[in-house]
């Protein structure tokens, strides 16, 4: 197994570098002088020169290839121009936002369109199978920054009961001493209530925002998965066996419609870590979609192919981990046979 | 008394293009530790009767007449519920495709401790041990091993031995056999319907073998019940039913079916398809239109027609003079 795993990491390594030569030559075909960026409106001629020199970017492409590469495999990730901070403190200190707001929004998800997905399917046609079309498609129809500040118009603003949507926490609480990065644990660890409180209470409309958008996908294809599974021969001779309906329905039935579902997740997870970049403008979160955002925006390099990195780095985690519940849940994909 | 009898079962499908009379009036029984073979072409209505029984038809089906006893017991009563006390436990049901009829990721021997579980008080190791005795008793070699093995990695006979220890499992009185060869190859069927057998006499079990293959059913079975179209055209005594076939769907049947040193030329093919059962001029006879025996009165309701002991046809004009 672990062998295996570790097969799996190397494998990896060529997609990581595939990742690292194109986001390179993206970030340089980007539009945009980041030397004439930051030196301003009012900066010369000799400035902008003098600054291109300071950041390389005056040597030949494969020149600079190669010192970033030499760079990467020091462990340095280049500064931000921006905030003129390390590239790997800033992701690292951000990742655990988008995090904990993806994974909240993700479990959230899961809580509600799997069991909705399973009802609707027992019962086609009913309302509450309507109810999960219905609310399939205003999941994939309403964009998430609308949602979020629909969500915030209504809680924050009109009624009152969600605290004001800017951050992870209220201003006034300071943030809980750092070991896993999520507040929600952190705090819990210190056991410090009022801080779990305050995160939480932040973290519930951009959470909710992003679980309506996955709610669709998932919902869909839990319906979907579990009206193919309950018509398949072995469910008739579980039902002739006079199992319990309930045996039938999870035991038999759910773990066979899990595959399809858990690819899904797999997808929609990914997704959403990278493009929940609008969620986090309207929440003001500090995660590392904004970040990136904001490096795009200023020609920052360096943050930019940071971000995509990380990214790369986490869809191979990711994806290892899905293979690895694979295994676990149907035998035929053990990964080390 | 027989074990099972269904008395003028008559059971519809409500589809979008319209009510499918699937089974009209269909009676049959069944004696304890008998063996009844139902017989007819695909789509005669047999898995749907067989489905029926159990109570797992499909939720577009509704029963519209008629009642299932077994053991005395009305199975339709209760909106079924004796039945769901019954299933799985008194009778038991095996199924064509072996394959695709378990689950594929679940253990085999969890499998059959699933339905042990659900209708024994057997717990913890006992219930192990009983599942290891129930694969051995269908004769599966190595059972301590087979327990843990999943279906893929077992053979088509290997699966349907798994499925009839499961059925078995619980000792049901009934077993119903939906074409339990189907999908596997030659010899391993004869294994599958020897090992049928031989349990059925060891336990005095009574067996409803569902097949198109009447060369089986005639092997296997004391008595026939011949369907078609959602009607049992003939029933009787095996040996009479092939001797003096009276309905003429049941007489062709026959005579298609290769028994020993037949040529292919000589066997000889039924013409025309089932008729549609969604049509509402269905005429009472379903056969008369591919019968060469047809007239006028086979749109009137059908008598009985008492060929001999126990045989029974339903039919205005039974062959019954010329086959002897």
């Amino acid at each position: 197994m672990l062998a295996t795993i570790l097969k799996r990491l190397l494998g990896a390594i060529p997609n990581l570098i595939g990742v690292i030569v194109v986001t390179f030559l993206l970030t340089r075909a980007l539009p945009g002088d980041p030397a004439a960026f930051f030196a301003g409106p009012a900066g010369t001629a000799e400035a902008v020169e003098e600054i291109r020199v300071k950041l390389g970017l005056n040597k030949s492409l494969p020149e600079q290839f190669l010192l970033y590469v030499r760079d990467l495999s020091r462990g340095d990730w280049g500064n931000s121009l921006a905030t003129g901070q390390s590239v790997l403190t800033e992701l690292t200190t951000r990742l655990p936002a988008s995090l904990e707001l993806t994974l909240c929004g993700l479990v959230l998800a899961v809580v509600i369109a799997i069991p909705l997905g399973i009802l609707a399917a027992t019962r086609p046609g009913s309302w509450i199978d309507h109810l999960c079309r219905g609310i399939a498609t205003a999941g994939v129809s309403l964009p998430t920054f609308f949602t979020g500040l629909l969500l915030a118009y209504i809680f924050y603003f009109l009624l009152g009961w969600a605290p004001s949507p800017l951050g992870r926490l209220d201003p006034y609480l300071s943030s809980p001493p750092t070991v896993t990065g999520f507040y929600l644990i952190d705090s819990l660890l210190v056991g410090d209530l009022d801080v779990f409180v305050g995160a939480a209470k932040q973290l519930i409309l951009p959470a909710v925002t992003l679980a309506l958008f996955v709610l669709a996908p998932l919902a869909r294809m839990t319906r979907a998965a579990m009206l193919g599974v309950l018509s398949a021969d072995f469910i008739r001779t579980a039902r002739a066996a006079g199992l319990a309906p309930t045996t039938v329905l999870f035991t038999y039935a759910f773990r066979n419609a899990l595959l399809p579902v858990m690819t899904t997740l797999g997808m929609v997870f990914s997704f959403l870590l990278g493009s929940n970049v609008l969620v986090e403008k309207v929440f003001a979160w500090p995660g590392i979609g904004s970040f990136a955002i904001e490096a795009l925006v200023a020609s920052d390099y360096a943050p930019v192919q940071g971000f995509v990195l990380t990214m790369a780095l986490l869809y191979v985690f990711l994806n290892l981990a899905i293979d690895i519940a694979y295994g676990l849940v149907d035998p035929r994909m053990r990964i080390d046979q | 008394m027989s074990l099972l009898a269904v008395e003028n079962l008559s059971l519809e499908f409500r589809t979008r293009s319209g009510i499918v009379r699937a089974l009209e009036n269909v009676s049959l029984e069944l004696p304890e530790g008998g063996s009844l073979g139902l017989v007819g072409e695909s789509g005669s209505g047999k898995s749907v009767l067989s489905f029926a029984i159990l109570g797992i038809q499909d939720a577009a089906a509704r029963i519209t007449a008629g009642r299932i006893r077994f053991a005395g017991q009305d199975l339709l009563a209760n909106e079924g519920r004796a039945m769901k006390a019954l299933r799985g436990r008194e009778l038991a049901m095996i199924f064509q495709n072996p394959r695709v009829a378990l689950n594929p990721i679940r253990q085999v021997g969890q499998q059959i401790e699933d339905v042990l579980r659900r209708h024994t008080d057997l717990r913890g190791k006992t219930l192990r041990a009983r599942a290891i005795e129930c694969l051995a008793e269908v004769r599966i070699p190595d059972p301590e091993r087979r327990y843990a093995a999943y279906p893929f990695e077992l053979s088509g006979g290997m699966c349907q031995r798994v499925m009839i220890a499961i059925a078995l499992a619980c000792r049901p009185r009934l077993l119903i056999a939906d074409e339990p060869t189907t999908g596997l190859d030659v010899t391993t069927q004869a294994a599958i319907m020897r090992l049928i057998r031989d349990l059925g006499h060891e336990k005095g079990m009574a067996t409803l073998l569902i097949t198109h293959d009447l060369g089986l059913a005639r092997e296997f079975c004391d008595k026939l019940a011949v369907m078609h179209a959602g009607h049992i055209v003939e029933t009787g005594p095996t040996e009479a039913v092939f001797r003096t076939p009276a309905h003429p769907y049941a007489a062709q049947l026959t005579r298609a079916t290769p028994v020993g040193q037949d040529r292919l030329e000589n066997l000889a093919a039924i013409p025309g398809n089932l008729p549609d059962l969604r049509r509402t001029d269905l005429p009472a006879c379903r056969f008369a239109e591919r019968c060469e025996r047809r007239a006028d009165d086979c749109a009137i309701p059908l008598p009985r027609y008492e060929v001999g002991a126990g045989h029974t046809a339903f039919c205005h004009h039974p062959t019954r003079l010329e086959a002897a």
